[in-house]
């Protein structure tokens, strides 16, 4: 290896930016949703449409007026509540990758107190709270599922949140073709009244800019259990273990906290806040049980819950901007396009985050 | 009869588990470098859409599984950079090439949905071989992709135990600083497996679409690229136990159609949505059973998987 | 000695963001020489070896091997070059082979491995240096002092005539490191130039020919060893005179404090790690446990704070049986640990120096109440630790992954001492640190022992454990091979027990077995 005779070579480095400016923590995600938007148009003229063209009708759609914030919302509602509690289990390093499977197994408790367990003059406060408790059970024992199992005997909770999704659709399947359906159809039948949340339509008799918009009581709901994650992990002692948990399980086993405790209960969270989710929105929206009745919140829930940094505030905005990508791609063909954009904002958020904290520097040697 | 329908069964098993089986290979490459990939789903879907498109537009499948690879290497170099190179987290960026993956095959491939008549790669009857009883049909009278997947198990496997560039993938994902000291460039190597194992994937999809099932809609993987996922861990990162896992899967996912045929689901038609689960919950039972074994032989995932290697950083 | 340099290394620099690890070093060294290199931690020993190792590139310097110009792009150039390194953390990938491990990386290797050609090679080499090492054992298999030889004969695998050795007795017992200077003494007759890297002074005195000593990234000196005495040296290192003692007041044991009673537990691997291990610690007395790494101090800290299951045995800390209890009631008995993983175990890398401190406080008032914790209290709290330890941070809601070895030491030390133990389980305490940053680790040691607190020192290094314990136990594969009072210990004696031999009567009079030790009731 006689050095003198090489070639004179130049690499590319990456070196560390030992400490980030504080101004850049905020900016940088507006930086990175915008490089995300621009790499998506890309894409998008791909396909030989209008990226310009299409990111209007879909900022349109989704915030223009006040029905499309009323459409918003009621997207923003499941993405709200399942994406807190992916990030339950975030925050403690637990990939719970499937609320999309606890949101449809709360959907379905729900389903089954609104048709079966109450008869149908139930009180509408009694009803619903039964409901939203059911919601919530079916999705914790969803969680619970992989929980134990990672708790217990150490199974990838990934693989098993992921394959519970499947299952759980298929369950559904089963009830909505079969005991359930409502002549064979893949749906049931609608729920009496007493089982739907109040819409603020309902009330546009009282209030007439109310009329029409179909938004529900679950976003309330949303935003109270977002306040009140946001003391837990600020102000209480169980809010502490999780992060020392999710920084490092093995100076939280040192430091005297059960951790195979902690895993079983936070995954049972977790899934109850998506079961909540799929209980708003057969409730809330759909009123009855029916195929596909998700169009992935589950998954979107994940990267909300991703890029608001498992913060329960910003989650809040996160979610409504991906609730108007949703509501912007159903009024976009090919569909696809919210999935995709979705993919593409991750993708550049989480490499450019990085990449930001890099300074790259040419070398020569 | 029942023999013909175990026969039928087993074949049909050994057919749709050969894109599990790419898939599962190249995760296995990927992650005994050390780099998790869970964007499988993703590289598959759009090694499908992309074999399709392209065996379409030229008339010829073997171009298709050629660009199918090639889109799976790019999306995986992509990985690559993000995990390797800027360190961002294994699991995140991931997820994000299977949402990516997963959009981006829909929104290009909506227009091939509607197309039924893209070529097909060929099947082929190996002569003698597939006349013998029993053995013939099960491995002997397939497509073409079936039999590279047949070569591929013991190149894998001779190429991980057997070679020299094998020994360095062992120690790249075990300790990577001592493959460093060693003179071995452990960023390359991973780049290097990481990209192998998209194009895996990228086959994956191309056999699918090409193939096994030979149409393009979107999603049609239905969660086989998770399931390679979970097969590695079952396989414990070897590839003749991922092969004989792939297989195995292959046919637990044909079950709920051989076995409609039969009067006891005709009389009972909704059983069909709990055989639909089967592969998934199969996969969990595997996950739970080879975890406990890992947890007594203590051979678990290689130590360094997941983790970014770092030389040059210290603390001031 | 001819005066041409087998290895000479001019002007090096070497910057990371915000440090300066090498200043403009010159460093040499001859054929057929043993030469040592000096310095704390943090001195630039580490990186100028990286450089020369071809890990690092230097911002500026020139390397010179043989009077010839050499650039290492890689590790792979320094190899053919011939410069081979022993790391202190081994390098070597512990599910493979020995034979696996020293060809790993070579490129003159076949593409397909013939495995009984490989073995051969690596036999002949080892029978060659007298390294005796079964080419098909797996590196997990093998005891430290196996790998070490294994690493060697990597080295010498790949014709390294210059040998870099970082540390290479801190895993060694005494008798052991008298074998491994004799095969240092044979690779310098062959003519190897040997590079010993260590911070132990008396070694280093008795094995090399020259020392280099570098300071603050910077070499301060290169004598000839003859000559230099063991303070020189030292303040050569600190740049200051560093006194060899520590003053601690008389030893007032009191009631017994920690009883372990036939202590069975196994390790990572299902081994046996601990073996019917009997031991006690009473208040106001340093205990201090002797013994070659991987001879169960590991397993014997876990096993008292709850962080690993026992197979047999009682451990009493005052009240019941606490073997196999959960980590929170000996936390609550009074137990502090500081465990010999700082970053991997005994705290949160990205959370605040406060929190980090409220680590374990966090449950009860003050900063505790009902299912709420006062934040502000907590890092009010931990601003008087910082004071009291006088830790340098910038202050409590810094992240501790950004603060020095000894001042994550101090904020565990402070986190633990606070909670006002009874007992403290101190692992490497000083491992890693400097001298200044060790000094003032053991006076809280000798303080709160002197408050009555029972202390059980686990350490590698002989000397801290001379110098701070009233008694001595000898740790040997799981159990306790004998135990010495601290000040009539004789280090001969001490060495042939953690050799597991028992010594004979007149040269170890004060030894006990550790069942006629059995605490005063």
């Amino acid at each position: 290896m006689t050095a003198q005779s090489r070639p004179r070579t130049s690499r590319i480095r990456f070196e560390r930016v030992q400490e980030q400016p504080r101004w850049l923590m905020f900016v940088s995600p507006i930086i990175l949703i915008g490089a995300a938007l621009l790499v998506g148009a890309l894409l998008l003229s791909l396909t030989g449409a209008n990226p310009w063209f299409v990111y209007q009708r879909m900022a349109q759609a989704a915030f223009g007026d006040r029905y499309g914030w009323s459409d918003t919302t009621i997207k923003a509602t499941p993405l709200i509540l399942a994406g807190l509690g992916v990030s339950i289990a975030f925050r403690m390093r637990l990939w719970n990758i499937g609320a999309e499977g606890q949101l449809y197994i709360g959907a379905f408790c729900a389903t089954g107190v609104a048709l079966h367990l109450f008869s149908p003059e139930t009180p509408a406060w009694l009803m619903l709270t039964a409901m939203a408790i059911a919601g919530f059970l079916g999705g914790a024992f969803w969680g619970f599922i992989p929980g134990v199992l990672k708790a217990k005997l150490n199974v990838n909770e990934i693989i098993t949140t992921l394959m519970l999704n499947y299952v759980a659709i298929f369950w559904n399947n089963y009830f909505i073709y079969g005991p359930w359906s409502e002549r064979g159809f893949g749906l049931t039948p609608q729920f009496p009244r007493n089982a739907w949340l109040p819409r603020f339509t309902d009330f546009g008799a009282a209030v007439p800019s109310f009329r029409g918009l179909t938004m529900h009581a679950g976003i309330f709901l949303a935003l109270i259990v977002a306040l009140i994650l946001w003391v837990v992990w600020r102000r209480t002692k169980w809010g502490f273990e999780v992060s020392i948990i999710g920084d490092n399980p093995q100076a939280a086993r040192y430091a005297g906290v059960n951790l195979a405790r902690k895993i079983m209960i936070v995954m049972a969270l977790s899934g109850g806040l998506a079961g909540l989710a799929g209980m708003a929105e057969v409730s809330g929206v759909v009123h009855r049980l029916q195929e596909r009745f998700s169009p992935g919140y589950g998954f979107t829930a994940i990267i909300v819950a991703w890029l608001a940094k498992l913060n329960p505030l910003a989650l809040i905005v996160v979610a409504y901007l991906f609730a108007g990508l949703l509501v912007g791609g159903d009024v976009i063909q090919p569909a696809g396009i919210a999935q995709l954009l979705q993919g593409v904002i991750l993708f550049v958020v989480v490499g450019g985050e990085m990449m930001l904290r890099y300074r790259i520097r040419i070398e020569r040697s | 009869m029942e023999l013909a329908l175990l026969v039928n069964l087993l074949a049909a098993g050994v057919r749709s588990g050969t894109p599990i089986l790419f898939a599962t290979i190249g995760e296995i490459f990927s992650e005994r470098a050390g780099v998790l990939n869970l964007g499988v789903e993703g590289m598959m879907l759009m090694g499908a859409m992309t074999a399709y498109g392209v065996a379409y537009g030229t008339g010829n499948p073997w171009l298709g599984v050629l660009a199918a690879m090639g889109i799976g290497g790019l999306l995986a170099l992509l990985h690559a950079f993000v995990t390797v190179t800027l360190r961002a987290d294994q699991v995140v960026s991931g997820l994000a090439l299977t949402f990516l993956g997963t959009g981006l095959s829909a929104v290009l491939g909506a227009p091939l949905v509607e197309i039924r008549s893209a070529p097909r790669l060929p099947n082929f009857r190996i002569p003698f071989l597939a006349d013998i009883p029993v053995l013939g049909p099960i491995f002997f009278d397939h497509n073409v992709v079936v039999y590279i997947g047949f070569l591929l198990i013991p190149l894998a496997w001779f190429y991980i135990y057997r070679t020299r560039p094998g020994l360095e993938l062992r120690a790249l994902g075990e300790y990577p600083a001592a493959a460093d000291t060693l003179g071995i460039n452990v960023i390359r190597q991973r780049y290097f497996y990481v990209i192998l194992g998209g194009a895996l994937a990228g086959l994956a999809g191309a056999s699918l679409s090409l193939a096994i099932t030979p149409l393009w809609v979107e999603g049609m993987t239905a969660g086989a690229g998770w399931i390679a996922v979970g097969l590695v861990i079952f396989a414990g990162w070897d590839p003749v136990r991922g092969a004989m896992g792939a297989y195995l899967f292959g046919a637990i996912r044909r079950l709920p159609l051989d076995a409609q045929n039969l009067t006891f689901f005709l009389k009972n038609p909704t059983l069909g949505y709990f055989m639909n689960m089967l592969p998934y919950l199969f996969t969990i039972i595997v996950l739970v059973i080879s975890s406990r074994e890992a947890m007594r032989r203590r051979a678990g995932a290689p130590a360094a998987l997941g983790v970014p290697y770092v030389r040059e950083e210290r603390g001031a | 000695m001819s005066d041409s340099y087998a290895l000479e290394m001019r002007q090096i620099t070497k910057r990371f963001p915000g440090t300066l690890a090498n200043d403009r070093v010159d460093f040499t060294a001859r054929e057929g020489e043993i030469h040592a290199l000096l310095g704390e931690n943090g001195a630039g020993k580490s990186t100028l070896m990286n450089v020369l190792t071809g890990l690092y590139h230097p911002d500026e310097g020139e390397i010179y091997i043989n009077g010839r110009r050499f650039r290492f792009n890689s590790p792979g150039d320094a190899i053919a070059a011939g410069v081979g390194m022993v790391h202190q953390h081994f390098m070597l990938v512990p599910n493979q082979t020995v034979a696996e491990n020293v060809i790993l990386g070579l490129r003159d290797v076949p593409f397909r491995l013939n495995g009984r050609r490989i073995e051969e090679n690596v036999q002949a080499i080892s029978e060659q240096y007298g390294l005796p090492i079964d080419p098909r054992a797996k590196i997990w298999q093998l005891s430290v002092g196996e790998q070490q030889r294994v690493e060697i004969i990597k080295v010498l695998y790949r014709g390294a005539q210059i040998l870099i050795l970082d540390e290479p007795t801190a895993v060694l017992t005494p008798q052991e490191t008298q074998g491994f200077f004799a095969t240092l003494d044979e690779m310098r007759r062959q003519g190897k130039t040997i590079i010993f890297i260590s911070h132990k002074l008396d070694e280093v005195l008795s094995i090399a020919d020259r020392i280099t000593v570098l300071r603050h990234g910077a070499n301060v000196a290169t004598v000839d060893a003859a000559g230099m005495t063991k303070p020189e040296l030292a303040s050569l290192m600190v740049g200051r005179p560093v006194l060899f003692h520590i003053d601690k007041p008389e030893c007032k044991p009191g009631e017994p404090r920690l009883l372990l009673d036939g202590i069975s537990a196994l390790d990572n691997k299902g081994l046996t790690a601990l073996n019917r291990l009997s031991l006690t610690v009473r208040s106001g007395e340093i205990v201090g446990v002797a013994g070659v790494a991987g001879n169960g101090q590991r397993e014997l800290a876990e096993v008292i704070c709850g962080l690993r299951a026992t197979t047999g045995g009682v451990i009493d800390i005052g009240q019941n049986n606490v073997a196999d209890a959960p980590p929170i009631v000996v936390i609550n008995a009074g137990v502090a640990y500081v465990p010999e993983d700082r970053g991997a175990v005994g705290t949160a890398p990205n959370l605040s120096v406060a929190e980090n401190m409220a680590l374990k406080a966090y449950r009860k008032p003050p900063i505790g109440s009902g299912l709420f914790m006062d934040r502000r209290l907590m890092r009010e709290q931990a601003a008087e630790l910082i004071k009291r330890f006088d830790i340098s941070t910038p202050g409590p809601l810094t992240p501790v992954r950004k603060l020095s070895g000894g001042n994550l030491q101090k904020v565990i030390l402070a986190r633990e001492i606070s909670s006002n133990p009874r007992v403290i389980i101190a692992a490497y305490p000083t491992r890693g640190l400097d001298i200044g940053a060790t000094e003032n680790v053991r006076n809280i040691l000798v303080d709160e022992r002197s408050n009555g607190t029972a202390i059980l020192l686990i350490s590698e290094d002989l000397d801290e454990i001379f110098a701070l314990s009233d008694r001595i136990a000898v740790l040997y594969e799981g159990e306790v091979a004998g135990v010495v009072p601290g000040e009539q210990a004789d280090r001969d004696a001490v060495g042939l027990m953690m050799a597991g031999e028992t010594p004979e009567a007149e040269t170890a009079p004060a030894v006990t077995t550790p069942h006629t030790e059995a605490a005063p009731s």
